[in-house]
C-alpha cells in the first residue's frame, strides 16, 4: 500500500479551534493485556501516514499477564511526534493515557506539569484503586489539579458501541483500546482510514470483530467531537523530511532485513541459529517465516547449540549467523572463541538487555560493550560494531557482514532492547544501488593445491586464505587448538604462539584501515567533545542541539566501530579540553578511551533500565561546559 | 488445537558422494603423525574407518569430520579429508550447522564418552531426535583419558579413579539406551578389535540416510585397560556376545547353541537345542517401536551376552528433507524479491 502524505487534513471537528504545535509526546498505559502496544503501534502507523516525523518507546514488562489491574503488570507505549526532524521519543509525555489506577500511579510522574490526562473512569473502582495502592481515589481527591484531565468512560462506552453484535462481554470490553485510540486520533488530527485499513486486513475473517473494533474506533472519535475537550485539539503539521519511499521500522526489523539483504549481496544463503530469548526472539520469529529467500533458520537447543550451528554454517561456506542478548553471550563465549582461533567469518547480533544475570529483560542497557570486547579465554580479539538508531540496523549487518568476510573474522554487531522495538519512519533503500558484498574464497576456486595454504595472510587485510569444505585437493584439517603460522598445522612452539597472538590482533587492527573516519559534528577542535555510541545517537544528538541553543559551543561524535576504532579517534579526542562520554552504563566505552588514549574522558551515565534522557544529559553537558 | 503435520518430504536415498579414481585406505591417511599412546584402541578405528571409506569410495573432499574435545577427538587430524576439531561436546552443533547448509557434504562426528554423554549431553540428544543427517562416532572408553584417568559418566558405580580414589558415588548411562531414548533412526555398537565388523558397521552407518548413532567400545590400556575384555577378548567371544543381523534369530553361543526369547521382565537366554528353540526372536532392526530394540541395549555382561551391529534403522525423512523441501515450496508459492520485502506491509511517499 502507498498513500500520499495529506498536506492539510484539518479535520474541523469540535467547537474550539484547533491550536498548532511543533512536537507532542503521547503515552499510552493500560495493563498487559489492555491492548497498549497494539494501540500506540496504529498511532505510529497513523502517524507516519500524516507524514510527521516520529518515534516511538514501547515498555512492557517481562511477565506476559502479571495479575490484572496490579502494578506489576502495567505496559506502555510512548510516541514522540513532530514537524520537524525528532531523534528520540521524548522524554516527558504531554499526554498521559491511563488505563486504569495502576497506569496512571505508574507513570503520572513522568508526564509535564499541565499535561493532558486521558483516564478510563470505567476502571477506577475499589478493587483496581487497591490493587495500585491508592488510598483513596485520584480522581476525587483533588490530587490531579495541576494536569488537565478528560475522564472518560471508555469501558462502558466501548461495549455500548458494540452492543447489539452479540458479542461476549470479555469480547465487547477489549474494544476499549480502539475506543481510546479513536480519542485520540480526535485529539490530535489523525486520520482513522489507515487504523480501519489496518482492522480488515487484521480481522477481515472475524467479520464481527472487525466491526466491533471500528465502531469502537468510531465512537472513541465521536466522544472526542461530541465532549467540550476545548483546549486539547491540537494539530502537528506534517514534517519536511527528504523526499522518498518511506516505511516504519523497528531495528529488530532492521536487521532481519539487513540479513535478508546481506544474503542476496553475497549471494549466499542464510543460516541463522538461534535460541528464543528476549529481546532477540523477533529476529528468529521475523526470519523463519522467510523461506522463500532460502532463509534456514534453526531453532536450537541452547545458546550455545545455536552460535556452534552458525560456526557450522559459516565452515560450510554459508553466512552464519547467530542473534541473542546478553546472558546468551556469555553462553557463547567459547564457541565465539573458536571462530576467533579458527578464524571464520560468522556474525554474532547482540541484542542487549538490562543485566546483570537475568536482570530487566524487557529493558535497555549498553552494558555488554566490554562482554563483547573481552569476555573470552585468551587474547581474543574480534570485529564489534554498533547500530545508532532502527534504520541503521540494517546498514550495519551490511558492514558486519563485508568485514566478517573480507578479514575472515567473527563479528559482533551490538543493538538493545531500545532500538530493537523502537520504531521510526525509513527511507525504503533501493536495493540495486547497494554495493555486492564480496567473498574472497570463491576465487580460490581453481588454487593448486601446491600453493594452498589455510592460515596464509592477504598481505593487506592479514585475512587468511579461507576454503570450505568441497575443493578437490585442498582437504585440511582446522580447529581450536594454536595453530602453525601459514600452514594451520598444530603448534606449540613459543615463538610460534607469540607470533599468531600478534597476527590476531594486528587483523582487527587493520580494519581501521578500511572503515570510515570518524566525523565530528560542530567544532573540529576546542572546549568541549561529547563522544556516543550505539543507541543513545538519538538523545546525544538532541541533547547537544538544545546545549548549543543554550548558548555552547559544543562538537559531537557518535561511534559506530567499536572494534577497531576509526583512525582518526585518538587525534579527535586530543583536540578538545573536555570530554564527556554518556552511556547507559557505568563508563565502558569511557574505560576504552581512558585505556587508549590515556584522555581523562567524564561519564554521564544512567542504569535505568531507560533510554538516556535527552533533558538530564542536556543540563549534564551545560554543566560541564561551564566549568 | 490444530496440529499440523507437516507433509512428509519424499525421502531422499544416502547419496554418498563417489571419487572418480579409486581410492585405497592411505589416500584417506593424512600425513600428520598419530599422537595416541600405543596400544590405544583409536589406532584400529582410525586403521577401520579408512578401510570403509575406501571400501566405499567416498570423495574425499566431500567428507568432513566434527569433533569436540578428548583423545578420540583428535581423530580429525588424521584424515585426509576436511575437518574441523571443535570445542568440548559442542560437535554435533557445528555438524548440524554444516550439514544443514551444505547438504552435499557428508558429516561424521567423532566424540567420546566425556564428551559426547557428559559436556555434549544436550547436544547428542537434540542431533538424534531431530534426525540430522550427520553420522555419530562415540568411542567408548569409560574414562577420561586426556585429562589423565579421571571417572566419565559410562564409568562403573563404584570405579576407582584419580578423581574417585575411595569409588564413584554415581551411576553410568548406556550410550545405546541413550541414543534410543532420543528417538535415533539408525542405533549400532561395534568395538576396537573386531576390524571386520566395525568396518561393516561403520559403512552401515555412513549409508544410513538420517542421524546414525554408533558406539565403540574402546580400551583406554593408560587408563582403564581391559574395560572390555571380559567380552571382547577374542577367546569369549562367541560365548558372551550377540552379532546382531537383520532378519536373522537372535543367536550366538559356541555353534550358536543359544538364543534370546522374550521373557516376562525382559530377554532371556534359551537352549537353541530345547524345548524353547520356537521362542527364538528375530531382529528386526527396521521394527517401528523401539522396545525391543531398547531391551537389547540393557543386555549387560555377566547376565547376558552385550550386543554388537545395528540394533535399530527405521527410515524417516532428515530435519534437512524437511527444511528443504520448506523452502522449495515457500519459493514456488511466493515469488516476493528482496526489493518488495524491504517496502513491507505499507509505504507512503514524501514528496
Amino acid at each position: 500500500m502507498t498513500t500520499t502524505s495529506p498536506q492539510a487534513n484539518g479535520s474541523g471537528g469540535g467547537s474550539a479551534p484547533i491550536q498548532e504545535r511543533d512536537r507532542v509526546t503521547v503515552r499510552f498505559a493500560g495493563d498487559s493485556g489492555d491492548g497498549m502496544q497494539l494501540a500506540g503501534n496504529r498511532f505510529a502507523d497513523a502517524t507516519a501516514v500524516f507524514g510527521n516525523d516520529f518515534s516511538t518507546l514501547p515498555d512492557f514488562p517481562a511477565e506476559i499477564r502479571a495479575p490484572a489491574g496490579s502494578l506489576a503488570g502495567v505496559s506502555s507505549f510512548q510516541i514522540s511526534f513532530s514537524k520537524h526532524q525528532i531523534f528520540t521519543p521524548g522524554d516527558e509525555p504531554d499526554t498521559l493515557v491511563a488505563m486504569n489506577p495502576a497506569a496512571l500511579k505508574s507513570h503520572l510522574s513522568a508526564l509535564t506539569k499541565g499535561g493532558l490526562l486521558v483516564i478510563n473512569e470505567d476502571a477506577f473502582t475499589s478493587g483496581n484503586l487497591k490493587k495500585a495502592n491508592y488510598p483513596s481515589n485520584p480522581l476525587a481527591d483533588g490530587s490531579l489539579e495541576e494536569y488537565r484531565v478528560i475522564k472518560a468512560p471508555i469501558t462502558t462506552a466501548a461495549i455500548a458501541a458494540v452492543d447489539d453484535l452479540g458479542l461476549t462481554t470479555q469480547n465487547a470490553e477489549r474494544t476499549k483500546n480502539f475506543f481510546a485510540l479513536g480519542l485520540v486520533y480526535w485529539l490530535y488530527d489523525r486520520d482513522l482510514q489507515p487504523t480501519l485499513d489496518w482492522i480488515e486486513d487484521r480481522f477481515g475473517r472475524l467479520p464481527n470483530i472487525a466491526e466491533a473494533n471500528r465502531r469502537a474506533l468510531h465512537a472513541g472519535h465521536a466522544y472526542g467531537e461530541t465532549t467540550e475537550i476545548a483546549d486539547a485539539h491540537v494539530r502537528v503539521p506534517p514534517a519536511v523530511l527528504t523526499p522518498g519511499e518511506y516505511r516504519t521500522i523497528t531495528g529488530n526489523q532492521a536487521l532481519v532485513l539487513g540479513l535478508i539483504t546481506a544474503s542476496h549481496l553475497t549471494d549466499l544463503e542464510l543460516f541463522y541459529g538461534s535460541y528464543p530469548i528476549t529481546p532477540a526472539s523477533d529476529v528468529l520469529v521475523e526470519l523463519a517465516a522467510l523461506r522463500e529467500f532460502g532463509v534456514r533458520t534453526f531453532q536450537a537447543e541452547d545458546e550455545i547449540s545455536a552460535i556452534g550451528t552458525a560456526i557450522g554454517a559459516a565452515y560450510g561456506g554459508g553466512l552464519g549467523v547467530t542473534g541473542t542478548s546478553g546472558p546468551g553471550i556469555a553462553l557463547k563465549s567459547e564457541a565465539l572463541n573458536l571462530a576467533v582461533m579458527t578464524e571464520l567469518p560468522l556474525l554474532v547480533l547482540d541484542v542487549q538487555r538490562s543485566g546483570p544475570s537475568t536482570g530487566m529483560p524487557t529493558k535497555t542497557e549498553q552494558t555488554d560493550l566490554l562482554q563483547v570486547m573481552f569476555g573470552r579465554n585468551g587474547e581474543s580479539p574480534l570485529c564489534v560494531l554498533a547500530a545508532k538508531s532502527p534504520g541503521d540496523c540494517f546498514y550495519m549487518v551490511l558492514e558486519a557482514v563485508r568485514l566478517a568476510f573480507q578479514f575472515v573474522t567473527p563479528v559482533v554487531l551490538l543493538s538493545d532492547t531500545y532500538l530493537a522495538n523502537t520504531a521510526e519512519p525509513w527511507p525504503v533503500p533501493d536495493v540495486n544501488q547497494l554495493n555486492k558484498i564480496d567473498v574472497p574464497y570463491r576465487k580460490l576456486e581453481h588454487i593448486d593445491p601446491e600453493d594452498f595454504q589455510p592460515y596464509a595472510r592477504d598481505p593487506e587485510t592479514l585475512a587468511r586464505t579461507f576454503v570450505p569444505p568441497g575443493i578437490k585437493g585442498l582437504e585440511h584439517r582446522i580447529g581450536g587448538l594454536e595453530k602453525s603460522d601459514i600452514s594451520g598445522d598444530v603448534a606449540y612452539s613459543p615463538e610460534n604462539h607469540q607470533r599468531m597472538t600478534d597476527l590476531r590482533g594486528e587483523k582487527i587492527r587493520r580494519i581501521a584501515n578500511f572503515i570510515p573516519e570518524l566525523e565530528v559534528d560542530g567544532p573540529e577542535s576546542g572546549d568541549m567533545l561529547v563522544l556516543s555510541w550505539g543507541s543513545t545517537y538519538g538523545a546525544v544528538f538532541t541533547a547537544v542541539n538544545d546545549a548549543r541553543e543554550a548558548g555552547h559551543e559544543i562538537a559531537h561524535a557518535h561511534l559506530q566501530y567499536l572494534n577497531p576504532f576509526p583512525r582518526n579517534l585518538g587525534d579527535v579526542v586530543s583536540r578538545y579540553n573536555k570530554v564527556l562520554i554518556p552511556e547507559a552504563n557505568t563508563g565502558q566505552l569511557r574505560m576504552l578511551i581512558r585505556a587508549n588514549f590515556l584522555v581523562d574522558a567524564q561519564g554521564y551515565n544512567e542504569v535505568t533500565g531507560q533510554p538516556l534522557s535527552a533533558r538530564l544529559l542536556t543540563e549534564a553537558i551545560i554543566k560541564l561546559a561551564s566549568e | 488445537m490444530v496440529l499440523h503435520t507437516p507433509a512428509a518430504p519424499d525421502l531422499v536415498e544416502n547419496i554418498i558422494p563417489i571419487a572418480e579414481e579409486n581410492l585405497s585406505r592411505k589416500d584417506y591417511a593424512s600425513d600428520v603423525d598419530t599422537r595416541w599412546c600405543p596400544g590405544c584402541g583409536d589406532y584400529s578405528i582410525l586403521a577401520q574407518m579408512q578401510r570403509s571409506l575406501s571400501n566405499i569410495n567416498v570423495a574425499p573432499e566431500k567428507m568432513v569430520f566434527v569433533s569436540g574435545i578428548g583423545c578420540s577427538s583428535r581423530f580429525p587430524y588424521y584424515m585426509n579429508t576436511y575437518g574441523i576439531h571443535s570445542i568440548h561436546g559442542r560437535a554435533p552443533t557445528i555438524a548440524s550447522g554444516l550439514k544443514l547448509s551444505r547438504p552435499d557434504l557428508q558429516v561424521f562426528v567423532i566424540t567420546g564418552d566425556g564428551d559426547a554423554l557428559s559436556i555434549g549431553g544436550n547436544h547428542l540428544l537434540h542431533v538424534l531426535r531431530r534426525n540430522v543427517d550427520v553420522k555419530i562416532f562415540l568411542f567408548n572408553n569409560r574414562i577420561y583419558g586426556l585429562t589423565k584417568g579421571q571417572y566419565s559418566p559410562t564409568s562403573e558405580l563404584g570405579k576407582v579413579t584419580k578423581s574417585s580414589p575411595i569409588g564413584t558415588t554415581e551411576r553410568p548411562l548406556n550410550p545405546l539406551s541413550v541414543a534410543l531414548a532420543s528417538e535415533a533412526t539408525f542405533v549400532a555398537r561395534s568395538f576396537d578389535t573386531d576390524p571386520q565388523h566395525l568396518q561393516t558397521t561403520i559403512e552401515q552407518a555412513a549409508r544410513h540416510h538420517g542421524a546414525a548413532f554408533v558406539e565403540i567400545l574402546q580400551n583406554c590400556n593408560i587408563f582403564n585397560d581391559r574395560a572390555f575384555a571380559d567380552y571382547t577378548d577374542r577367546e569369549v567371544r562367541d560365548e558372551r556376545l550377540l552379532y546382531l543381523k537383520h532378519g536373522q534369530p537372535m543367536l550366538f553361543g559356541e555353534d550358536q547353541n543359544k538364543g534370546l526369547a522374550v521373557s516376562a521382565t525382559g530377554l532371556r537366554v534359551v537352549d537353541a537345542h530345547g524345548p524353547d528353540v520356537g521362542l527364538i526372536l528375530t531382529h528386526d532392526a527396521t521394527r517401528p517401536a523401539p522396545d525391543v530394540h531398547q531391551l537389547l541395549a540393557r543386555c549387560q555382561y555377566p547376565e547376558m551376552p552385550v550386543p554388537m551391529g545395528v540394533i535399530r534403522q527405521v527410515t524417516a525423512p532428515t530435519y534437512g528433507d524437511y527444511l528443504d523441501s520448506q523452502i522449495e515450496v515457500a519459493k514456488f508459492k511466493n515469488r516476493q524479491d528482496v526489493a518488495q520485502l524491504l517496502k513491507g506491509r505499507s509505504t507512503w511517499q514524501v514528496e
